[in-house]
């Protein structure tokens, strides 16, 4: 069995393309060329060359030791927090405006919850002298101010949405509908494993740098290429799905994907899927799905504005249907408290979206000499609005 | 699917089809409008299952949507709501909507309580067409549901001709990649309009989207059997207090120029 993506752009019964006629030749574009394109020489070596030189990778794995004593075993911090823009999102958006230029588009949209995806995206587009509008829940804007204020230093127009939650779901409800407004010249990068296929393994594969640095990072220090478990905090799962990509199907290899419990699983204030979820379709994509017995999508909540989102990316479904990823669920204040605990432990100010991979440590039974990854997607300084409260 | 056969073949041109939220504007208007539609001369309805995030609307069928939600429309209480409906109405009705509240209610029982309430087509613009073929033409089929598919400007003649063998309602036609309610009129797109009007297709076709008024009605007639308008008439909704009044005041402005042209 493969938990990889089928031919058909499927994980098990998740994933697909269930678009509206208006965004079929644009997603018909794209599923024929991103292979094609995104495997040539020529683009690998534009893709290699940005993400070391400009981004600044290979990022780190680093030996937290004091974390690893308090926890019990040895814990690696992969540090995706070091790359330029702060976060995970910047391999993505690196090799999806690529893929824009040689497809002779003008026009760059994204969405965004925390804000990092659209500094990403705004980053790049200033680099290719690319036009760039990035839509924002109303919320999000409010509690990620820094962010907002480097798209617009980076040029990028940042557009609220105002409707539903007014947050990550919005704002990609107002990405696709700007795409469906303005099908030819315009490109939208998204920002996580979700989406209409090829998007899911579109962005897993530019994620998948992350794990394949690992493998022979953790050859150098350990002698081996594999840890025995690799944790990542999932919004939409991108960077559970760089981290996951290359031990998708290595067995030995336990996958720990953290997910946003918010006030409670019970309490009614979650974004927690897999434990609240049905398969449904949203953006998209078949997947699980927080929803109303009615098929409405239910309003998400967890103080971190990344992980904010009422489904997760199809290869996480399916990981969750085939129990071959094991989920964690972790509240608020867990975050916080992790968060915290990182900062002093390790010198290292997690992002509240990370915090969360770091606090399901707790959940774990954890032996000695277990060799154990934890995906830091990116760092903190973004929630410093937040974080503020509780110094 | 045979009243809309019929609908096609009783009117060669100037069909007039209106979209309405179902549970919209008050929760128990629905039948309400859709005797109100027919008493005035309309010949089609598209029945909106609302959903919360309609990814292909604009603002007013968006809010139409979210005020229907809020009414407490279900998909289950459609389906009550219109137990009598082909005692009350003749003309086709269609449900238009997203997938997942399908999804949810069940393929099959959805299937089964459009058979039992009367229930003409369906338009599933989410539904992909992989996915129709493979899994649901014939269940569709069965209950004597119409499949409606969507055509936009930017769509492969290649894609069009499938398209219209695999109807058995009509084609409707996008005016242009938009958004619903989004642009200003159609005059903007004839040129693809006549290129479909010149594939000389199998099925009837019908305009929607950015219809607005007597004269893009009439353009839409021009280059198909009818159009379709769904923003524009929600709009005269909220003007207007009186849903009897209403409808009367909007259908009769659409269909005005038509008359005096005919005249
Ligand atoms: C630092 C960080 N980690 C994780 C996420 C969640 O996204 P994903 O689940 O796609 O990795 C975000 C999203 O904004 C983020 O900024």
């Amino acid at each position: 069995m493969s938990y990889n993506v089928d031919e058909k752009g499927y994980y098990g019964q998740f994933g697909g393309a269930y678009i509206p006629e208006m965004l079929y030749p644009n997603i018909e574009e794209l599923r024929e060329n991103y292979l094609k394109i995104s495997q040539t020489e020529e683009f690998k070596k534009e893709f290699d060359h940005l993400l070391r030189h400009y981004v600044g990778r290979p990022t780190p794995l680093y030996l937290a030791k004091r974390l690893s004593a308090k926890y019990g075993a040895k814990i690696y911090l992969k540090r995706e927090d070091l790359n330029h823009t702060g976060a995970h999102k910047v391999n993505n958006t690196v090799g999806q405006i690529l893929l824009a230029q040689r497809l002779g588009k003008k026009r760059i949209i994204a969405e965004t919850g925390a804000g990092q995806h659209g500094v990403a995206t705004a980053t790049v587009c200033a680099l290719m002298g690319m036009e760039c509008v990035v839509y924002m829940g109303a919320v999000d804007i409010e509690r990620q101010q820094p962010n907002v204020k480097r798209m617009q230093m980076l040029g990028a127009k940042v557009v609220a949405a105002e409707s539903g939650s007014k947050t990550l779901k919005d704002a990609t409800n107002e990405a696709i509908r700007d795409w469906i407004n303005n099908p030819t010249d315009t490109y939208y990068i998204i920002g996580s494993v979700v989406g209409p296929h090829p998007y899911p393994d579109m962005v897993a594969r530019f994620q998948s740098v992350i794990s394949e640095e690992m493998k022979w990072q953790l050859m150098e220090h350990e002698g081996r290429d594999y840890p025995d478990r690799v944790i990542a905090c999932v919004g939409g799962g991108s960077n559970a799905a760089g981290a996951f990509y290359h031990y998708l199907d290595d067995e030995r290899v336990e996958l720990i994907a953290a997910e946003p419990a918010g006030l409670g699983l019970n309490s009614g204030k979650t974004a927690a899927t897999t434990s609240k979820g049905k398969p449904g379709v949203l953006h998209a994509a078949k997947t699980l799905l927080m929803q109303t017995e009615d098929g409405q999508v239910v309003e998400p909540y967890s103080i971190s504005a990344g992980l904010d989102y009422p489904g997760i990316g199809p290869m996480h479904a399916h990981l969750f249907d085939s129990g071959r990823g094991s989920f964690e669920y972790v509240t608020d204040d867990e975050a916080l408290k992790a968060c915290f605990e990182v900062s002093k432990l390790e010198g290292i100010i997690p992002a509240l979206e990370t915090a969360h991979a770091f606090a399901a440590l707790n959940n774990l039974d954890l032996k000695k000499d277990e060799i154990v990854v934890i995906n830091l997607s990116g760092r903190g300084d973004k929630d410093l609005n937040t974080l503020m409260k509780y110094v | 699917m045979k009243r809309i056969q019929r609908a096609f073949e009783n009117k060669k041109d100037g069909l007039l089809s209106i979209f309405i939220t179902a549970g919209y504007p008050n929760l128990n208007d629905t039948v309400e409008v859709l005797k109100e539609l027919e008493a005035n001369g309309v010949d089609m309805v598209e029945l909106g299952i609302p959903f919360s995030d309609p990814m292909a609307d604009g603002p007013v069928i968006q809010e139409a949507s979210g005020v229907a939600i809020n009414n407490g429309m279900t998909l289950k209480l459609l389906f009550e709501q219109l137990k009598d409906l082909r005692k009350q109405v003749n003309i086709p009705v269609l449900l238009m909507g997203y997938l997942n509240p399908v999804m949810q209610y069940g393929y099959e029982a959805f299937c089964k309580s459009c058979k039992e309430v009367g229930i003409d087509g369906v338009i599933l613009p989410d539904l992909p067409l992989y996915e129709y073929e493979e899994e649901y033409k014939d269940l569709f089929e069965s209950h004597g549901l119409a499949n409606v598919f969507l055509v936009t400007p930017e769509t492969s003649v290649e894609r069009i001709q499938k398209l219209d063998t695999l109807t058995n309602g009509f084609l409707y036609l996008v005016s242009s990649s938009s958004t619903t309610g989004k642009k200003d009129g159609i005059d903007g797109t004839t040129d693809y309009f006549k290129r479909v009007q010149n594939m000389k297709l199998n099925s009837p076709t019908l305009i929607g989207f950015n219809v607005k008024d007597a004269a893009s009605y009439k353009t839409a007639c021009t280059y198909s059997q009818g159009a379709i308008i769904g923003t524009a008439f929600i709009r005269s909704l909220n003007k207007n207090n009186d849903l009897k009044t209403a409808i009367q005041e909007f259908i009769s402005s659409i269909r005005q120029e038509k008359i005096e042209n005919n005249a």
